[in-house]
């Protein structure tokens, strides 16, 4: 352990009112606390820089998974685990299940949560990329009300994002319209389980009767100072006909809008050029009379 | 009584503690009044050492503080040369270089400090890969920043290249470092004052290493030295020489400490940035061949990455240097080796020990030459694979029978090599899948126990002692490490005696208590101390019977009885066996020629793998280990050695790569560093053919820890070259190399 | 402020046998476990969650102790590697991993044995791909896994695995 033990605070309160109370009356002073699987790395390390945190681990409020005639709601404490294994996400929302089945091993997936996923703002995380897809919206709670943010306007530069100190994050809600989207999910880390993503790439489609794609949707991660969601490249695939041609544009598009970096895992060329190839095998996968894409 | 108890897999001796937590690690113990002790490192690569300054707000009075001016004795870890400090005095040579050591019994406060002890040095130029230290960018060592080097030459290879009709071909190949990544860190506790001298418990694979350098480092006589091995989370290598420097660290705290406990620990971080790793390697073939596919000539240059101390890179090298022509039959064969500095932390022992590199090369530039002859790799190898009664590079004959093809042979079946290779060879030419298969093997040898004449230097003993119950106890100072030391042991001195299994003991591996039987290392521990446990185990039969207290024949109960009787009489029943060099063996150090090792273990294996296209990654999708290995003792603990060895082989070829900044490595973290998960790994297929080597124990057992490193990097880059029709040189080969090699190819 | 150092009580169940912890809040499970109530069965191989070795069951969920703090513990329960045996009875996943060679250094033993009681806990029935899945959490330097898998499948033939 190579942080000072003394030094840092945690408290349970009793109430998610307690907690935002708090949060209001110390802006800035205190953070949340969720599963922990990203802080206790840090803080083994000795660059856990924040001292105090608020563990919100117990509140029920933010818990559950609801399912609304318009939304799945899922609390932001909502993990992995229970990700998999509920029956409606299973169905609805296969991108969720495949990221939530490859971040980390088991036990990170019994104690990671979907909530904490996205407020550690990690360009590399798992899951974001797959809610990118599927338009999510968040909750934010605070002692002085709630907002709704879409997810794709959240993340606002390297660990930077549309939050105040105040405020938690409450809920992740799905919008319940995946019916015909065609999907497609590949996180590449060198390994197949237990891997820091290299690049995570999900992606959904939806094809018109003339073949043509009407709603392109694609979330990458790893490619950026924060996962992105790919619009202008979105743009380009949008009323196409998936053929050689536009799969050559859009792949042109996507490493002009992507921003990779070299670092200890990956280069920026490998990184361009294996989201290309995914986008590609994903287009290629979008037929008419195809099911839904097999990767997820 | 048990009749025969060798090739049966009785459990593992510690197996009923590992599997409940009872079994006690070095971390998991503690004494009273015990200190936490940590090491002050070198921030940069090389230079001169300014001023030492600790920081404000650290209560240092109530610290432990010792530097290079506290140590006893010699200031110097001793393996084979003096030259690598316990704690720089002036001058550091690499990265994470220990400066000064630190205690406290507060763990958290001690780390504070760590972190407020500032430094301040002085950069001098440093070199950083063997290329830089080869080309003399700088002397960081000597004269000339060779560690060692090495000449092996069987006829005259310059007299072929000018010779008609013969294909000349080249290559040129190299490794990176490897992580040995035991899952228990480096660890210690040490308990030394002047008036009873000092003694370390720990982690480790070589008792007697650290107890021969803590006399040095100590000034002390060796009975005044006490090293004691706990329960090992893992060696391969690793534990083999770090333990002398960690060791001596904690002893030297405890020392200035007036004898306090002191435990170190070393987190992830700490071990994988600043001990040792696997040597990187760089090979140089040129290969003569005739037209009809039989070798002519093998001129290799092999050399490999010492970092910034000789530690054991001499062995290393000397071990590489003699697998580097393989187990193939050629008249000339010159292997010109290596050994030089950087300012890197010194490499060390891992699992195959300069083998797997050397290997490597060879096994690739095999494949190349096969394709230049126009002969299947099979068919090539074939016809230059090394018979009985030949010699190999050192010019040692083969005196017992080996049969490769038949190896060959074997896998091939397993594997349904022939017409996978044709199958995937048509597949990948007509189908526009992403997915591109490839099926590749590698053929190759390992020898067992020290080289040369080492075993003959060591000498190593085994006592046996037998108790009024008849219970037997092996002592040796060989240690359990996850191989199986307490197993086989057991079972080779209770098949000697003709005794039940649970009757026979091993000793806990302590210099106080145990003689020295050598280090647990170079797949000795099986064939060269087996035996001795053997003949230490018959001694006591010999003594009994001797004392006319047993007859030739004896029942278990008439062992006890004879047991009773003789303790009774004379007291301790011990008897102890001495290494002694098997008839007919020699070994010239100077010319470096002769039998090299009693004993080879022989293998073919097989690798079977699907490159994605769309991801530059590689997928091994079945992997058959077939090998010679004389006789099996445990089929069960032999299976898990291959297995094992064959998962650290496909880490090394396709997952663990080291990341380089100015001599330090950057991803010293298991989350960065990425070994293979259960989700990751074929299925590992073993096959054990049976060979007896007369000199070996229980009738003919050889070593067989290190082999199975040997074959998994060639085989799989052979199979990926079928996948990709790309030649890859340098593993580990990741995606990112992979696609750079498809690219260029396209 | 400096609440942090102020050790609190936390209280929980371990192997059975209820605690009153006075501890830092934010104090690692794992160290905890190990310092504390000197079940030091329980590993540490990394310290960040990636090897396994640290694993334990909290209210039957596999977890890495190194990444709970022990605030987090608060009323739960807590099996360790010391409460998988009942009394002298091993469980059947140890009795197997010692038959089939599932364990060589042993480091990674008791984690690994965690997971796989976990993995039989939620599947009794595993698939190769469920047992290669379940175990990934969990690094073996030693054995390439094999054994292991050898072993979890030998435990899950035996009638009676529970967690």
């Amino acid at each position: 352990m190579r942080a000072y033990l003394p030094d840092y605070h945690l408290r349970a309160p009793k109430t998610l009112a307690d907690a935002l109370d708090v949060l209001a009356r110390e802006p800035g002073v205190w953070r949340a606390f969720a599963g922990g699987t990203d802080l206790m790395v840090l803080l083994e390390f000795g660059a856990l820089k924040h001292k105090n945190f608020l563990s919100i681990r117990h509140l029920p409020e933010l818990r559950g998974i609801e399912v609304t005639p318009d939304h799945v709601v899922l609390g932001a404490l909502t993990s992995y685990t229970e990700i998999q294994r509920d029956a409606d996400v299973r169905r609805e929302f296969p991108l969720l299940c495949a990221a939530a089945r490859e971040t980390g091993g088991i036990a990170i997936q019994n104690r990671g949560t979907l909530g904490g996923n996205v407020v550690n703002a990690s360009p590399a995380a798992d899951s974001p990329p797959a809610l990118l897809v599927y338009d999510a919206e968040l909750e934010l709670v605070s002692a002085s009300g709630t907002r709704h943010v879409p997810y794709d306007t959240f993340h606002t530069g390297y660990k930077q994002m549309d939050m105040r100190p105040d405020e938690l994050l409450r809920s992740i809600r799905l919008p319940r319209t995946t019916g015909d989207l065609r999907t497609y999910y590949r996180k590449v880390g060198t390994r197949k389980a237990q891997a820091i993503s290299k690049i995570c790439f999900a992606a959904g489609a939806r094809l018109a009767t003339d073949g043509r794609i009407k709603d392109a949707r694609i979330g990458l991660g790893s490619v950026a100072p924060t996962v992105v969601r790919c619009a202008r490249t979105e743009d380009v695939l949008r009323d196409q006909t998936p053929d050689e041609a536009t799969i050559k544009a859009a792949c042109a598009s996507l490493v002009q809008e992507i921003v990779p970096i070299d670092d200890m895992r990956s280069t920026a060329e490998y990184r361009a050029r294996v989201a290309a190839n995914l986008l590609a095998d994903f287009l290629s996968t979008l037929k008419i009379d195809g099911g839904k894409s097999d990767s997820a | 009584m048990q009749t025969e108890i060798v090739g049966k897999p009785v459990p593992r001796k510690e197996g009923r503690s590992k599997v409940t937590g009872a079994a006690r690690y070095v971390d998991d113990l503690s004494m009273p009044g015990m200190l936490y002790g940590t090491t002050v490192r070198s921030p940069v690569a090389r230079g001169r050492i300014r001023a030492v300054t600790f920081g404000e707000g650290i209560p240092w009075d109530e610290f432990v503080v010792v530097t290079a001016k506290d140590i006893p004795g010699e200031n110097a870890v001793a393996l084979i040369l003096l030259d690598q400090p316990y704690l720089a005095a002036e001058f550091v040579n690499h990265a994470e270089e220990p400066v000064l050591l630190l205690a406290h019994e507060d763990k958290h406060l001690l780390e504070r400090a760590r972190r407020a002890v500032t430094v301040d040095i002085e950069p001098l130029p440093a070199v950083f890969t063997l290329e830089e230290s080869l080309a003399g960018k700088e002397i960081v060592w000597g004269e000339d920043n060779v560690f060692k080097s090495y000449l092996v030459d069987k006829g005259n290879v310059d007299e072929v290249w000018t010779q008609p009709d013969l294909l000349i071909v080249e290559g040129e190949y190299s490794t990176g470092a490897q992580e040995q990544l035991y899952i228990e860190t480096n660890g210690v506790i040490a308990v030394a004052n002047a008036a009873e001298g000092v003694t370390v418990w720990g982690s480790m694979q070589c008792p007697y290493y650290v107890h021969k350098a803590l006399l040095k480092l100590f000034a002390l006589p060796p009975e005044r030295v006490r090293v004691v091995q706990c329960e090992t989370g893992g060696g391969f290598g690793g534990k083999e020489e770090y333990p002398s420097m960690i060791g001596g660290h904690a002893a030297l705290l405890s020392w200035k400490a007036g004898g306090r406990p002191v435990k170190i620990i070393y987190d992830r971080a700490e071990d994988m940035v600043a001990t040792t790793k696997r040597h990187p390697s760089l090979t140089r073939h040129r290969t003569a061949v005739t037209r009809e596919g039989k070798l002519v000539a093998m001129d290799i240059e092999f050399v490999v990455d010492g970092g910034a101390y000789a530690t054991l890179s001499a062995v290393v090298l000397s071990r590489g240097t003699i697998h580097a022509a393989g187990p193939y039959t050629c008249p000339n064969v010159r292997v010109r080796s290596r050994a030089v500095a950087t300012n890197v932390p010194p490499h060390g022992a891992f699992r195959g020990f300069g083998a797997p590199q050397s290997i490597f090369a060879l096994e690739r530039q095999l494949d190349k030459v096969a394709g230049a002859v126009g002969l299947s790799p099979a068919e090539f190898r074939r016809r230059n694979f090394i018979r009985e009664g030949e010699t190999t590079a050192t010019g040692q004959v083969i005196r017992e029978p080996v049969d490769m093809a038949g190896l060959l042979d074997r896998a091939f079946e397993l594997t349904d090599y022939e017409a996978k290779r044709e199958r995937f060879a048509r597949e990948n030419a007509e189908n526009n899948s992403t997915q591109k298969r490839g099926i590749g093997f590698a053929s190759f040898m390992h020898g067992a126990g020290f080289t040369g004449s080492g075993e003959d230097y060591l000498k190593s003993i085994v006592g046996a002692e037998a108790d009024a119950e008849g219970r037997v106890r092996v002592l040796a100072a060989s240690t359990e490490i996850g191989q199986g030391t307490n197993t086989i042991f057991a079972q080779l001195a209770s098949n000697a005696l003709g005794l039940d299994y649970d009757l026979v003991e091993m000793a806990q591996p302590d210099t106080g208590n145990v003689p020295d039987s050598g280090p647990t290392v170079a797949s000795r521990t099986c064939m060269i101390v087996g035996k001795l446990v053997e003949s230490a185990a018959v001694g006591l039969r010999q003594t009994l019977q001797g004392a006319g207290l047993l007859t030739d024949e004896y029942t278990q109960d008439e062992w006890r009885e004879a047991c009773r009787r003789y303790v009774e009489r004379y007291g301790a029943l011990k008897s102890f066996s001495q290494y002694k060099p098997p008839p007919g063996v020699h070994w010239d150090d100077e010319k470096y020629q002769g039998d090299a090792y009693g004993a080879y273990a022989w293998a073919v294996y097989v690798a079977e793998v699907t490159v994605d296209t769309l991801t530059y990654e590689t997928r091994v999708d079945d992997f058959v280990a077939v090998q010679e290995v004389g006789k099996v003792v445990h089929p069960v603990l032999a299976a898990g050695q291959i297995e094992g060895g064959v998962a650290q082989a496909i880490g090394f070829t396709l997952y663990e790569n080291v990341v380089w900044q100015d001599g330090r490595m950057i991803n010293n973290q298991m989350t960065n560093y990425v070994m293979p998960t259960s989700a990751d790994l074929p299925p590992i297929r073993v096959h054990f053919e049976e060979q007896p080597y007369q000199y070996g124990p229980a009738g003919g057992a050889k070593g067989i820890g290190e082999l199975p490193m040997d074959g998994g990097a060639p085989a799989i880059l052979n199979a990926i070259e079928q996948a990709t029709g790309v030649r890859f040189t340098h593993v580990p080969l990741m995606p990112e190399a992979l696609m750079r090699g498809l690219n260029e190819k396209a | 402020m400096s609440d942090g150092a102020i050790k609190v009580d936390v209280r929980c169940t371990v192997n059975g046998a209820t605690h009153t912890l006075r501890v830092r809040p934010m104090a690692r499970l794992l160290d905890v476990l190990r310092e504390d109530l000197h079940l030091t069965g329980t590993k540490e191989g990394c310290g960040e969650g990636e090897c396994g070795a640290c694993s334990v069951l909290i209210d039957g969920e596999l977890v890495n102790s190194c990444l709970v703090p022990v605030l987090q513990v608060e009323g739960a329960e807590i099996k360790t590697i010391e409460g998988v045996a009942a009394g002298a009875e091993l469980h059947a996943v140890q009795q197997a991993f010692i038959e089939c060679g599932g364990a060589q250094c042993g480091i990674c033993t008791p984690g690994m044995v965690l997971a796989a009681v976990s993995l039989l806990a939620h599947t009794p029935q595993p698939t190769d791909a469920d047992i290669r899945h379940g175990l990934a959490g969990n690094l073996c330097r030693c054995t390439g896994y094999m054994k292991i898998f050898d072993a979890v499948v030998r435990a899950c033939e035996r009638a009676g695995v529970k967690a």
